[in-house]
């Protein structure tokens, strides 16, 4: 495994996540450009048979461990540490996602590696690996090089169309052990379920999505006229759910769900990546915001650059006018 | 005349105390204040609890955020009890304090107006952004640091809303075609501290006194000259206490007051009929009843017609006291919002422009008529809009 | 009961950012600093803990501009401690900052013992760590990230804590105390603390400072910032212009092509 890149498989209630094949994608692009082998790791508890769908990498380590059949970053940490020691990895590839946030952190400081965060592409110059990172709420761009080995690399979801990372194939899988402390400090005592909400957010095909440029709770109902013009459904970024106006079950985003309808229209949405990594794969985005610069412009197809208080309105109003035209056409 | 000197424990030993306890219990502020009938607490009955010595009822309770500062109670007192300047800030004050939780909009607000000096929470460094698009020079004092006659503090709305932005460019120019001698404070200006919202925090306005006042004493002028009816309420009523002792003046009776040579140049005809709302700060605080109205009738072709309300009895927009910043909370309460009562009014004269001269009213009143449905009947200019408008090039 | 608060001042992304000359970090002349927004919520979920429980609340923070107001107003919120850590050579960055957080908490008299420390679960200019999991990894205590509610268990020793998985689905876990968690939010938003009160804060409140321990491998970063540049909308999205009106007719009429209504 000397020089190979390393993706971190997130497995989570028996099964891969898509941001791994993401990731996976990524790793596999920069293996080949350093020309080294992809490793997957897989942590977990009788979960071997997941390994085959992490085929685009060129091997999978597998470890298996009764304290690794629910995610607990400081019992993943010193699985991979103890795997990777050693090993010396050019790098290690980690899913920045609520289920493994911090284990790429305390990777990095238990082997002394460096750890990049926010990384969103990475690329090869002159041999050595460059990450593209987004900072500050997916405002500022930076270049970072990691100087030492193994690099500890943090990727945002969608880095690369997962599709490109998912492959089934009888994968040559290595079976690690790794010894673990049971020290009690930490245990999952049960999931809490959403609410059974009024809609499934993934199954809808248009989505008209709220943030903190409607203002207030009021303001909602403008967006529900908005949707009920397009035949679609209500959601809303993370902080229009904090506040209330929106139950849970319509968060979109990090927290939230990951959606990809036809249609998403974001309204008064500024594009953090937390947002973002719930709807980029939506078929057609079309952004509303007063700030032209908005990080939400990025992954938008359409842009109207306003307020969303007034083009809301006028939106709902042209597609009612369009609507009616047809019917009588 | 400053109300930091009264606190609630001196409130009783102070003259105003004093004043307050001459309260007849007639019920005219009740009466004439727009919330009245929906206040668990008006005027009448704060002090009849004060006497009671069951003010804490009153602090525990969220009656005051219903009080938008319009003065029509104080205006009506047969007492001329100091009720919208003394009595009612004590009052928020301690309501602040005893409120589990602030309503969000208007938490955010103050928050916004401390940070970045503008309740948007817009960055400070974009507040004279418009400038660029005023279309006539407009002198900057950090720029340029000669000794101007006039300050125009233009204040926030009038610098970051695309509406407030058509009033400052409207008023940029009026200003330049008559000559005057004025610079601004560009991204030095914080918000002058609008005394309805934040006799809510009296802490906000005294850092924002402190850095306005600290502001000021860098340049050299002979007065003010604000776009903002509250900016002017805060300097005339606020300021004094910290040395403020420029002249002071708000853009529309100070345009009145140049009417002579304004006049002239108001060549085009706007064959409008107007309908002026008296603001509460302009109006019914300061009695500025007939500048605006002086201007109008300067303009050719307009016609003014009165609503039912006007002057003194004018009816409030709705958006002193923190109520822009309230909407929502009035809302969810099923109160009427203030400003679609007035809209109604102004739609019932007929005419097809109403003039305002408040920057809060100009987006309260076009959100109104938006909301009733009159958007075509009936359009929102400030006074300085349509003086722009009727001066030809 | 003691909790410990770790604050971090980050770039107000309200303003614009600049640059810096040397093309690698934002422009300081153009920079405010505000306090982290999961810190603030950390902040919030240690006072509501104190509500609940009785005890005391300590704040502590790296030094940066502007950081005097945040510790003063987490004295005015109800904070009965606020201390900050003071003279850095330089810039740092998050993981010398969780280094210097744990010696400082380590060695510093009277911080000790403490039965919980709360973070926010990142900051948006956390490029090389996280603070929760490694002051939790330097002090050899339990960490959970992602949390958006605590309880205190009647014994003491425990906590149950709330963390967001992904879809919705939450889960509780049993953490033994002492442990760090990283606050995604406190379970009521940020309270408001009137202006007046802070300023009393300033004139009451003294706010104690630990001096910046030596590192022992000297901590210099591990990672090298090359370039920094403003993300510009790649010219990604098209644009309808014109009023309201005009855009939505466009983009009533490209969604119409597209059947999608």
């Amino acid at each position: 495994m000397t020089g190979s890149i390393c993706v971190l498989a997130e497995q989570w209630r028996g099964q891969i996540s898509e941001v791994t094949y993401e990731t996976l994608a990524l790793g596999r692009e920069v293996a080949d450009q350093t020309g080294v082998p992809l490793t997957a790791i897989l942590l977990g508890s009788n979960s071997r048979e997941l390994a085959r769908s992490l085929g685009i990498a060129d091997s999978v380590v597998y470890v298996d461990h009764a304290l690794l059949a629910e995610v607990v970053p400081q019992t993943c940490a010193e699985a991979l540490v103890q795997v990777l020691t050693g090993a010396r990895p050019r790098a290690l590839l980690v899913p920045l996602t609520n289920i493994s946030l911090g284990i790429g952190t305390l990777v990095g400081a238990r082997m002394g590696a460096p750890t990049i965060n926010f990384c969103k592409d990475i690329r090869t110059a002159e041999g050595k690996l460059e990450a593209l990172c987004v900072l500050y709420g997916g405002k500022i761009e930076a270049t970072v090089e990691a100087t030492g080995q193994p690099a500890i690399l943090g990727v945002w979801p969608g880095a690369r169309p997962a599709d490109k990372g998912r492959m089934e194939r009888d994968v040559p899988v290595t079976d690690a052990v790794v010894v673990l402390e049971d020290t009690q400090s930490i245990r999952l005592c049960r999931y809490i379920e959403p609410e059974a909400g009024d809609v499934d957010l993934t199954k809808e095909e248009v989505l008209v999505a709220v943030g903190r440029g409607i203002q207030d709770r009021a303001n909602v109902s403008l967006a529900e006229d908005l949707a009920k013009a397009l035949g679609g459904t209500v959601c809303g970024s993370r902080p229009v759910i904090d506040q209330g106006w929106l139950p849970l079950s319509r968060q979109v985003g990090k927290s939230g769900l990951t959606v990809k309808p036809k249609l998403y229209v974001a309204l008064g949405i500024s594009g953090a990546p937390e947002h973002i990594e719930g709807m980029k794969d939506a078929a057609l985005i079309v952004a509303v915001n007063s700030d032209p610069r908005a990080p939400i412009f990025n992954v938008a197809h359409y842009g109207i650059v306003g307020d969303a208080l007034e083009t809301l309105p006028a939106l709902t109003a042209a597609i009612e006018a369009r609507r009616a035209a047809g019917q009588h056409a | 005349m400053s109300t930091c000197s009264v606190t609630l424990e001196t409130l009783p030993r102070h003259p105003e105390g004093k004043e307050i306890l001459t309260c007849l219990q007639c019920g005219a502020c009740s009466g004439t204040c727009p919330y009245g009938e929906v206040m668990e607490f008006p005027p009448r009955r704060i002090i009849a609890m004060m006497r009671a010595g069951m003010l804490e009822k009153v602090f525990t309770s969220d009656s005051l955020l219903a009080c938008v500062a319009c003065y029509a109670c104080m205006a009506k007192c047969p007492r001329g009890i100091r009720l919208t300047e003394i009595l009612l800030p004590l009052m928020k004050e301690q309501t602040l304090a005893h409120l589990p939780e602030l309503p969000g909009e208007l938490q955010r607000a103050l928050q916004n107006t401390l940070r970045y000096g503008n309740p948007m929470g817009e960055p400070s460094r974009k507040r004279a952004a418009w400038v660029k698009t005023a279309g006539v020079p407009i002198r900057i004092f950090a720029e340029d640091r000669r000794p101007a006659d006039a300050l125009w503090f233009v204040e926030c709305y009038t610098s970051y809303y695309p509406r407030g932005q058509d009033n400052s460019r409207a008023t940029a120019r009026l200003f330049y075609r008559l000559g005057i001698d004025f610079a601004i404070l560009g991204n030095e200006e914080k918000c002058a501290g609008e005394c309805g919202r934040l006799t809510w925090e009296p802490g906000l306005f005294e850092t924002l006194m402190d850095y306005n006042m600290a502001v000021f004493q860098k340049y050299q002028f002979n007065r003010v000259v604000t776009s903002c009816p509250h900016a002017h309420n805060a300097f005339k009523n606020r300021y004094p206490a910290l040395g403020f002792n420029w002249g002071l003046e708000h853009v529309t009776p100070f345009l009145a007051k140049h009417l002579d040579r304004l006049k002239p140049l108001l060549t085009r005809k706007l064959p409008y009929a107007v309908t002026y709302h008296d603001s509460c700060c302009l109006g019914r605080q300061n009695e500025f009843y007939e500048a605006p109205r002086q201007l109008l009738r300067a303009i050719p072709g307009v016609k003014l017609i009165e609503m039912v309300h006007n002057r003194v009895n004018a009816i409030c927009c709705g958006g002193g006291g923190g109520g822009m910043w309230l909407d929502t909370y009035f809302k969810a309460k099923g109160y009427e919002r203030l400003s679609e009562r007035r809209v109604k009014e102004a739609v019932a004269t007929g005419a097809d422009v109403l003039a305002v001269s408040c920057p809060y009213e100009v987006s309260r009143f076009e959100d109104a008529l938006k909301v009733l449905g009159y958007d075509k009947r009936m359009i929102v200019r400030d006074v300085t809009e349509l003086l722009a408008e009727a001066m030809e090039e | 009961m003691h909790i410990l608060v770790l604050m971090k001042m980050a770039p107000d992304v309200v303003e614009d950012l600049e640059i810096a000359s040397d093309g690698k970090a934002l422009d300081p002349d153009y920079l405010r600093m505000i306090l982290s927004e999961s810190d603030d919520h950390a902040l919030e979920q240690a006072l509501l803990l104190k509500e609940r429980h009785g005890g005391k609340v300590t704040a502590l923070a790296m030094d940066a501009p502007e950081v005097d107001d945040a510790l003063f107003t987490a004295a005015a919120k109800g904070a009965d401690r606020v201390m900050k850590i003071v003279d850095m050579d330089a810039g740092f960055t998050t993981r010398q900052a969780a280094r210097f957080f744990s010696q400082v908490i380590a060695d510093e008299p009277g911080l000790q013992p403490v039965d919980l420390i709360l973070t926010g679960v990142q900051a948006i200019d956390d490029l090389d760590g996280l603070i929760a999991p490694l002051v939790a990894d330097e002090l050899r205590m339990p960490y959970l990230g992602i949390v958006t509610g605590v309880h205190m268990d009647a014994s003491g020793k425990t906590a149950h804590a709330i963390k967001e998985f992904p879809a919705g689905i939450r889960g509780e876990f049993e953490i033994k105390l002492p442990a760090v968690l990283g606050i995604q939010a406190a379970e009521k938003p940020p309270r408001y603390v009137p202006v007046a009160k802070v300023r009393t804060a300033m004139k009451s409140v003294k706010i104690e400072r630990a001096q910046t321990p030596t590192l022992a491998d000297g901590g210099w970063p591990l990672v090298d910032v090359v370039e920094m540049r403003r993300n510009e909308p790649a010219g990604h999205a098209e644009i309808l212009e014109g009023t309201p009106e005009a855009a939505s007719g466009r983009l009533c009429g490209i969604l119409a092509e597209r059947g999608l209504f």
